[in-house]
């Protein structure tokens, strides 16, 4: 009873990882800033998204995602509404890939994960730029988008991880 | 090719417009309803300001209570940091008390010597200030600004000057009822107007996004003779709102059109917000 009890946590737990993950993450910017590595960013909330809503879409409502986007905005001091545009689109790319995909591979991921970032930042600089006015530096949003690229195999692997514990979880 | 178009379409559709089972609005509807409020955010209607301080107040409190841990591995971070850098920053700070104990009397006489020019123009600076808690200090690569335990029910205002010491770092942008948000100078977006002394010359000190600053709008030949001084910049007072003579930064030979700020932003815990008023000065 008492290990029934405790699978029961953990596959609770783990169902709502990412919406947990998700909040933390925007109410913290969960991006190692403080290590003050001179151009070191990258934006977590992309990954987690676009992951989750890739792989398992139940996990992460977008009404969370939507929420999560509007105090991400408050946090970091931009206009409301943008963060949760930007996370409902990679949701939108998300969705039509999940039903356009017949075989999941990671480097059809990653390369769709890059494109993703492109334009949901794209998108985010022209918004802030040349429709709201705020002056915004590409070079860093560039940077930011390499090194959320390049750490996305490594949260991959970590989400995969978990995803499949849940999987053999629901199984048992 | 019609079906690829077709089923390129239906993809589309279904990505846009399907819901699951827990969800209970399409991708559709909320991202039009995240359009609304980036159109919506910028009006500045009273219900609106009303219903966005109070979210910020929510937020900012709770992004405080979250970044509790986060705070204290960035603390031991830097305490480690300075651990390290122990023996050189006390060599370096030795050196500069020295300097600075002798150059104190000659600036005490300059000081006196102000006042009584000031009086005799009948122009009278008074600031009143108030000491506020650094509650968010997030070192955001796209924004750098933080939130202040102070707000309208601390009679803060929009515009007033944020020192840290005798060091400006940043104006109030933002007054909600407990709390405000301070541009720091290093913003993109930050413009101040600034002196530079001893040259007399004024320019635009504008924000990098990055630890420095940098100079702009000013005399095209100033460079020729920065090279044979260090600069220190001070706020002009031009804009009305910060009383001249706010020490920013320096402006070392090796870069001359950077400035490197006097306060570490990082590092703020405290801050004063300031507001001046000079009277008699027409």
């Amino acid at each position: 009873m008492s290990s029934l009890n405790k699978s029961s946590f953990s596959r609770v737990f783990l169902s709502y990882f990412p919406s947990l993950m998700l909040f933390f993450s925007v109410f913290n910017e969960f991006d190692f800033n403080y290590l003050r590595i001179e151009n070191f960013s990258f934006n977590f909330v992309y990954i987690l998204i676009f992951y989750w809503t890739l792989k398992k879409s139940d996990y992460l409502g977008y009404v969370s995602i939507f929420l999560a986007g509007l105090i991400n905005d408050v946090v970091i001091g931009m206009p409301v509404g943008i963060s949760s545009l930007c996370f409902l689109l990679i949701c939108l790319i998300t969705a039509y890939l999940r039903n356009i995909t017949l075989s999941p591979h990671f480097i059809n991921d990653w390369i769709s994960f890059l494109f993703t970032i492109l334009l949901v930042n794209s998108i985010q600089f022209i918004i802030l730029d040349l429709i709201l006015l705020f002056e915004v530096n590409y070079i860093r949003y560039l940077i930011n988008t390499g090194f959320t690229f390049i750490f996305y195999p490594v949260f991959f692997l970590i989400f995969n991880f978990l995803n499949q514990k849940n999987i053999i979880q629901l199984n048992d | 090719m019609a079906t690829g178009r077709d089923d390129f379409v239906i993809a589309f559709r279904s990505a846009f417009l399907k819901k699951k089972d827990k969800q209970k609005f399409s991708l559709l509807t909320l991202i039009f309803l995240s359009l609304f409020t980036i159109i919506l955010g910028n009006f500045d209607f009273k219900v609106i300001r009303i219903f966005k301080s109070g979210i910020n107040e929510i937020i900012y409190r709770s992004t405080f209570l979250i970044s509790i841990p986060e705070n204290k591995i960035k603390n031991i971070s830097i305490q480690i940091r300075e651990h390290m850098e122990l023996y050189e920053n006390y060599s370096n700070n030795k050196f500069e008390l020295d300097k600075y104990k002798q150059k104190k009397l000659s600036d005490n006489f300059l000081k006196i010597e102000n006042t009584k020019l000031r009086n005799l123009i009948n122009e009278n600076i008074t600031s009143e200030d108030m000491l506020a808690k650094v509650l968010i200090d997030k070192d955001s690569p796209f924004l750098k600004s933080i939130i202040l335990n102070k707000g309208t029910r601390d009679k803060v205002k929009i515009g007033m000057a944020v020192l840290d010491g005798f060091y400006f770092v940043g104006k109030v942008i933002e007054v909600n009822y407990t709390n405000s948000r301070v541009l720091l100078l290093s913003d993109l977006n930050s413009k101040i107007p600034v002196l530079l002394e001893p040259l007399g010359i004024q320019a635009v000190a504008s924000g990098t996004g990055k630890n420095y600053g940098k100079i702009e709008y000013t005399q095209k030949d100033y460079k020729n003779q920065v090279k044979t001084k260090e600069i220190i910049v001070y706020t002009s007072g031009l804009g009305g709102l910060f009383k001249p003579g706010l020490p920013v930064g320096k402006i070392s030979n090796a870069n001359i059109t950077r400035i490197k700020f006097f306060s570490d932003f990082r590092q703020l815990d405290y801050v004063k917000i300031v507001s001046y008023k000079i009277e008699g000065s027409n």
